[in-house]
This record gives C-alpha cells, sequence and structure tokens, in this order.
C-alpha cells in the first residue's frame, strides 16, 4: 500500500500543522481504512457473506442460461435456452396464473391487513391482545399452516372447515384446490391467513404516528369515517402503502410454496403452477438447469423492472 | 479488554471464522482413495438413517462383516436422508457434483446422470470377478442401464406393477377375494360395489400429482397395448384411442360412479395414507407399495393381496417395470471402481447376504416372500437361491401374491426423459379427476405437444 506523506508529520506536537489554502488536508485511503478498522472488517464479512450467498449465485445463473450442459460438457447457446423456454406450453400459463395470484393478493392480501390494521388502530381496549392475536399466525411455519389448510379447511368432502360452513350457511361447497377456477383464491386466501399479522404490524405503527390533531381537525369539518380514512390516513400513510405493494409483488409473484403443498404441485389442470415453480419443475424434474437459469433471469428482469417503477414512483412523491 | 478492542477482535474472528468456512466448503471431503496401508477408500450412499434403527444396524453389520472379508477396502457410508427417493434432492447433489462415489439412482435417472458428466463407464468393471452373480442378472435390467454400449450403472431392484386390493372391503364389498378384476370393466364394477360401503372408502384410487400421475397414466396406457413414445424415442404417442380410453375410463369412474373418492391430486404418500387408512379398495402398484403400507402408514400385511394387471378387454398388454442401481462417479481409480461393484455385489446381489439376508429379516418383521426385487433371470442359480431363502422364511402371506407371480404381464421400461414426460401427463390425469367437464381430447392435445418439445429441447 502506497504511504502518502500528510502536510505536518513529525512537527512538534502541539504545533498545528499548516491548513491547505485549497481547504482541508486530504486523508489518504490507507489512513480512511485504519481510522474505521472495525468498520471495514465487519464491512469485509458482510460483502464476503452477499459476494458468495447472492451475488455469485445471481450472476452464475445469467452465466448458465447462455449456456448447454450435454455429457458433463458445457457449450455456449447464446439465447437458445430463451428461446426454448418462450416456446414452453407451460410458459404462458406460469406467468399467467402467477399474475392472477399477484392481482388477487393485491386486492385480498394487500387490503385486508390495511383494513385489519384501521380497525384495531380503533380500538381503545385490549389492543396488545388483539395485536398478539392477529400476529399469532404469522409464528406458524408456513408448510404447517398450508398443511392445515389443505387437509382441513380445503377438505373437498363435506366434513372439510370450509365446505361445512358453507353448508351450514346453505351455500353451494367448493372442491377449493381440486377445482381449477377455485385453485388461486383458495391459495390467496391461504396465503393472506399466513402474512397478514406482519403487514398490520407495520400498517398499526405507521397508523399510530399519524398526528391526532389531523383527525380532529377533520372531524371539527364534519368528516365521517370514510373520508377521514380517505383524506387522512390514506394520504399520511402513502409512502408505507407504496413499500407495501411494492413488497407484496415482489413476494407474489415468487410464489412458490403454495402450489407444492396445497396443490401438490402443479394442481388441478396446471392451474397452480406458478413461474417458481416452473423453473423448479425444469430444473429438477425435467434434467434442464439452463432452461431453469434463463426461466429465473426472466424473473428477475420482471421484478427488477416492477422494482424500477416503484422507485421511480415513490422518487417524484418525495 | 476495552470495548473498541472487543469490537476488533469480533469482527476478526467473524471474517476467520466466514473465511474458514468458506475454505471447508470448498475442500474435498475425503481425497483419500488409496492410502498410505494400501487400502481403498470409497464413499457409498443409501446408509438409512438414524431412525431406522434395524435397518441401520443391518447395514453397520454388512459393511463391518464385507470389510472383514475385504480388508484392503474401507467403505465410508453416507446417510442422505430422502435422496433414496427424492428426485429433486438426487439432481441438486449431481448438478452440485457432491454425490459419493457410489451413488444410487433410478433407472429413469441414466440421462441425467449421463448428462451431469458424472458417470464413469464400468463395462470392463462389472464381471464374474467383482459381482459372482453377474451372469444371472437380468440382461434386460443391464440394458437399462446401458447407452452406447457402455455400462453405467448395476442393478439392485427392479418391479412390476399389478392390481393391490384390500381383501377386508373386497368382502365387505361381497366380491371375491381369489378373483379380482381382470379387466378395466371389471375394475369399475368392483369400485361401485366397495365404494358404497361409504365412509369416505374410495373404490378404486390414482394418482395424478407429483409426477406420479403421469407415472400411473403410462402403466394404464401400457395395459391398453398403447406406448408413451414412439419406438424411436423422438414424438409422444399416447394422443390416440388407447389414451383416450385410459382417461375416459377414469372420468367414468370419478365423475360417472363417483367411486373414486372426493379427495384427489393425490400423490405417493397420499394414496398409499389412505390404503393404510382401510379407505382404498384397489390401486395400481409394485409389491413393495404393501411393505410401504405396513412399514410407513400403519397398514396391514394380511389385509392385501395382488393379481396382475387388468386389461381393457382380457389380459393386460403390458406393465410398466422399474427399478434402482448404484452408479459409479467418473475419475475413481479402478481400484476403487473394483471395490464398489464387490460391496454392491455383497449387499445387494448376493443371495442370503444384505438385501437377500431373509434370515435377519424375517423377525424384524421386513416383509420375506414379496415377488420381488426381480433381479436374477429365471431359472438362473442366483434365482434358485433366492427363492428357496425366500420360501424358507417368509413372514407375509405368499398365496396373496400366488395371482400376481402366476400370471406375469409383459414388462416394459419407462420412456426416455420420463420424469419430464410423467409431470406433463399430471395435468391430463388431474384433470380428468378434477374436473367432471374435462376435454379429454384436449388434455391429451396439450400434452402431447409439451412432450414433443421437452424430446425435441433434449435432442
Amino acid at each position: 500500500m502506497a504511504i502518502t506523506t500528510v502536510p505536518g508529520a513529525g512537527r512538534a506536537p502541539g504545533r498545528p500543522a499548516p491548513s491547505s489554502p485549497a481547504g482541508p488536508p486530504r486523508t489518504s485511503l490507507g489512513r480512511k481504512v485504519r481510522d474505521n478498522l472495525t468498520g471495514h472488517t465487519f464491512l469485509i464479512g458482510a460483502v464476503l457473506c452477499f459476494a458468495v450467498f447472492s451475488w455469485y449465485p445471481m450472476v452464475r445463473g445469467v452465466v448458465m442460461s447462455f449456456q448447454r450442459t450435454r455429457r458433463g460438457e458445457t457449450t455456449w447457446v447464446g439465447w437458445d435456452n430463451y428461446l426454448r423456454i418462450l416456446d414452453d406450453p407451460s410458459f404462458w400459463t406460469a406467468w399467467k396464473n402467477t399474475f392472477y395470484f399477484t392481482a388477487l393478493a393485491l386486492v385480498l392480501g394487500y387490503a385486508v391487513p390495511f383494513f385489519v390494521a384501521i380497525l384495531l388502530n380503533e380500538f381503545r381496549h385490549a389492543q396488545g391482545y388483539l395485536r398478539i392475536l392477529v400476529y399469532l399466525p404469522v409464528m406458524l411455519p408456513p408448510a404447517s399452516a398450508l398443511f392445515l389448510f389443505k387437509f382441513y379447511a380445503y377438505d373437498p368432502s363435506d366434513a372439510g372447515l370450509f365446505n361445512a360452513i358453507l353448508k351450514s350457511l346453505g351455500l353451494p361447497t367448493s372442491q377449493w384446490m381440486q377445482s381449477p377456477e377455485m385453485t388461486m383464491p383458495a391459495m390467496v386466501i391461504a396465503s393472506t391467513w399466513m402474512n397478514m399479522g406482519g403487514a398490520v404490524l407495520i400498517y398499526l405503527a405507521s397508523l399510530q404516528n399519524i398526528p391526532g390533531e389531523l383527525y380532529e381537525a377533520a372531524e371539527l369539518d364534519g368528516a365521517g369515517v370514510w373520508r377521514r380514512i380517505r383524506h387522512v390516513t390514506i394520504p399520511q400513510t402513502r409512502l408505507i402503502l407504496a413499500l407495501l405493494a411494492m413488497l407484496q409483488i415482489v413476494a407474489t409473484m415468487q410464489l412458490f410454496i403454495e402450489p407444492l403443498i396445497l396443490a401438490n404441485g402443479a394442481g388441478a389442470e396446471d392451474s397452480a403452477t406458478s413461474v417458481a415453480y416452473l423453473i423448479y419443475q425444469h430444473g429438477f424434474f425435467q434434467n434442464d438447469l439452463n432452461g431453469a437459469a434463463a426461466l429465473g433471469v426472466i424473473m428477475l428482469v420482471v421484478l427488477a423492472g416492477f422494482s424500477a417503477v416503484y422507485l421511480r414512483l415513490t422518487a417524484k412523491q418525495d | 479488554m476495552s470495548v473498541p478492542q472487543y469490537r476488533k477482535a469480533a469482527a476478526l474472528a467473524l471474517v476467520a471464522g466466514l473465511g474458514l468456512s468458506l475454505t471447508a466448503c470448498s475442500t474435498k471431503s475425503d481425497d483419500a482413495s488409496n492410502d498410505a496401508s494400501g487400502k481403498v477408500t470409497i464413499t457409498v450412499d443409501c446408509q438409512p438413517v438414524g431412525a431406522q434403527k434395524e435397518l441401520l444396524q443391518n447395514w453397520n453389520e454388512d459393511v463391518a462383516e464385507f470389510q472383514r472379508q475385504n480388508t484392503d477396502i474401507v467403505i465410508k457410508s453416507v446417510s442422505v436422508g430422502e435422496q433414496c427417493n427424492n428426485p429433486p434432492d438426487f439432481t441438486a447433489r449431481l448438478a452440485g457434483g457432491t454425490v459419493t462415489d457410489v451413488f444410487y439412482g433410478y433407472m429413469t435417472d441414466l440421462q441425467q446422470v449421463l448428462d451431469s458428466g458424472q458417470a464413469m463407464d464400468i463395462s470392463e468393471f462389472a464381471t464374474t470377478e467383482t459381482i459372482p452373480t453377474w451372469d444371472s442378472v437380468d440382461p434386460a435390467l443391464k440394458e437399462v442401464f446401458t447407452d452406447g454400449g457402455k455400462l453405467y450403472a448395476v442393478p439392485v431392484k427392479n418391479y412390476s406393477m399389478g392390481l393391490v386390493y384390500n381383501k377386508v372391503l373386497f368382502q365387505q364389498a361381497g366380491l371375491d377375494v381369489n378373483n379380482p378384476p381382470k379387466t378395466w370393466p371389471e375394475v369399475r364394477d368392483a369400485a361401485k360395489k366397495i365404494s358404497a360401503l361409504g365412509d369416505g372408502i374410495a373404490g378404486y384410487a390414482e394418482y395424478s400429482a407429483g409426477n406420479t400421475g403421469g407415472w400411473h397414466f403410462t402403466s394404464l396406457l401400457y395395459s391398453q397395448g398403447g406406448q408413451v413414445l414412439t419406438a424411436d424415442g423422438t414424438r409422444a404417442d399416447f394422443n390416440n384411442a388407447m389414451g383416450k380410453q385410459v382417461l375416459q375410463n377414469l372420468r367414468d369412474m370419478r365423475y360417472g360412479d363417483d367411486s373414486m373418492g372426493a379427495r384427489q391430486l393425490l400423490q405417493w404418500g397420499d394414496l398409499l395414507t389412505n390404503a393404510g387408512a382401510g379407505k382404498v379398495g384397489m390401486f395400481i402398484g409394485a409389491p413393495d407399495t404393501t411393505q410401504a403400507i405396513v412399514s410407513q402408514f400403519q397398514g396391514k400385511f394380511e389385509d392385501w393381496a395382488m393379481g396382475p394387471l387388468p386389461g381393457q378387454d382380457g389380459a393386460a398388454k403390458g406393465t410398466l417395470g422399474g427399478g434402482e442401481g448404484y452408479f459409479f462417479k467418473k475419475d475413481l481409480t479402478p481400484e476403487q471402481v473394483r471395490a464398489g461393484l464387490k460391496w454392491i455385489a455383497y449387499q445387494k446381489l448376493t443371495p442370503g447376504k444384505g438385501q437377500f439376508d431373509y434370515v435377519r429379516a424375517k423377525p424384524q418383521n421386513y416383509p420375506v416372500g414379496l415377488p420381488q426385487p426381480l433381479l436374477f433371470t429365471n431359472g438362473s442359480e442366483a434365482q434358485k437361491q433366492e427363492l428357496e431363502l425366500r420360501r424358507a422364511n417368509a413372514n407375509v402371506d405368499t398365496a396373496n401374491f400366488v395371482l400376481f407371480e402366476a400370471n406375469p404381464v409383459p414388462i416394459k421400461g419407462e420412456p426416455r426423459n420420463a420424469q419430464a414426460i410423467y409431470a406433463v401427463l399430471d395435468a391430463a390425469m388431474s384433470g380428468v379427476l378434477t374436473n367432471p367437464n374435462a376435454n379429454i381430447d384436449a388434455l391429451l392435445k396439450t400434452a402431447e405437444e409439451k412432450v414433443n418439445q421437452i424430446l425435441a429441447a433434449q435432442s
């Protein structure tokens, strides 16, 4: 490492070094590192972790998506894997299913926690207990929660929990996961139940930061509940709403565990096949790791696109 | 130690630990194939897990005895949990290059193993010198693991499918337990009678998820005389009258007769769980499904029997065969390959030893007397010895399998790219089992397009 001579070094203590006419003296890189040794040491660890476990697999995936391995020989095949994946009849089915799930999740999984948070915020008593009750499903491992839905709630016979409720209300029962039409709504219901607690707590924290005077002023102006929500609550929480919408889109588009457990994979007539599940199929059942990598890269690009749009929108809002 | 010093030390320890762990990850676990004493070391997978106490004890006994007989060989056995029957896990290990020196695979895995570049040509090593019973092993099974005239694995298990049925439910439904259905129309009639018992009992149960639907579609198609791929293996060949008949039979039973139970999208464990609970009258399967029903799903051996796979109008024209074997990792030394073959020979291919040690298995309540593994050629010396030992030590009622054994159906192997094709055919199976208005023609046409595309991509 090069050692830079610092002006004033070697002078007798107590005598200040003359300042540069252009401003404060420039500190060398080595000095900067030495001054923040602990921080940099931690930084190296973090960077190594990210490099090895996050960035390298991504780069490797991109490289693999342009290669083909046969008989242990790897060759560059350009866009072949991408063209092949685009030709896969399941490709568009998977995207259609995934977007459908995401749209439903935005309607249900995104809106419901917000309104639950508003309700919780309105309760003045037992709020702590209510928060725990709402958060409880998050503590259940996703696989356990989904098995509960699969074998207990979504049992297609009349003995199933939901069918028993529907029957007691005089409503027609459903085949749930066995019906191609009900597959996605059923997966969204289960997913919302599993994940709602976390979102509710975030919304609740955001709601409690809204100054009470705003509501008082709105009430004085004669605003009812819905107008208060529309003109005070939503504008005051718009940043957190936008952030959670983005996270919701990114998370729901990676739909995987729900099809795997609730639908045993592809579901009735491929109605549960998501993009992430299709990646799994290509990689682990079709002996096509290169195709899986190409599909993974396509998904990465789509999600990066959504994230870029989000960043642009929120930057404008700020 | 002051706080800043402590933080520095912690940071350095963290980085050092990370570095060490990364180094450890990149280090080969065992390079000592030939140690200083001249011993040859090989790693082998599929050691039973700790929870399988008796199986693990048997394995360890086998390793100890084998090493006593072959003092120049060291067996390092590895337990990889579900790897031995979990395709995704196997794929990951194969792609990551972490398979053991001698590693287990399905008969359907040959192409995948070859593509990974992990397999070694063992043609010149697999002889009666390394495997004394080699000449008795069914040549058709060796052929399954052969590509371009080169042998890549040693077969250690073989099965074929038949009709598995619950004798208790047959009796309750007024059916003859000694005369199971021989045709699909007879299966349909019997299923109606069994499901009429109520209590959520399915007269006949079938898979439609997790690749198992396509697996059984293939077997049902074979029973009609059909094939999944054309003879040259380049095109799908199930979008025809026989394929339609398979799906039509199932839709008739599911929605015409309501004899297949309410819950569908079943995969392997789901069906056997229901069977173990006495909720399934009939299904197609290999003899070892009865073993799984007993050992994993709380069923009873005496409740189950097997007949041959039914055909459409008479005897089945074919049944699906499958099985497993052991591959050898590339770049092993000749000594390691010979050592591995000797171990496989001892544990898997010697009557009276390892998997054929029926004297040991009998009191442990592992089934003895099932008509498998069908490894040895009819009339071969090894088969005679194995059959004699099996009959002498049977702990299951072999009468329950007499019909299956006495009426053999021609065995057809699994198609090329079997797992990928099975995944596609799951959709056709789930279509007729979950949608009363499913369009069978459209289901078959879509599946055909997908399979052709997979085949084109693999060519």
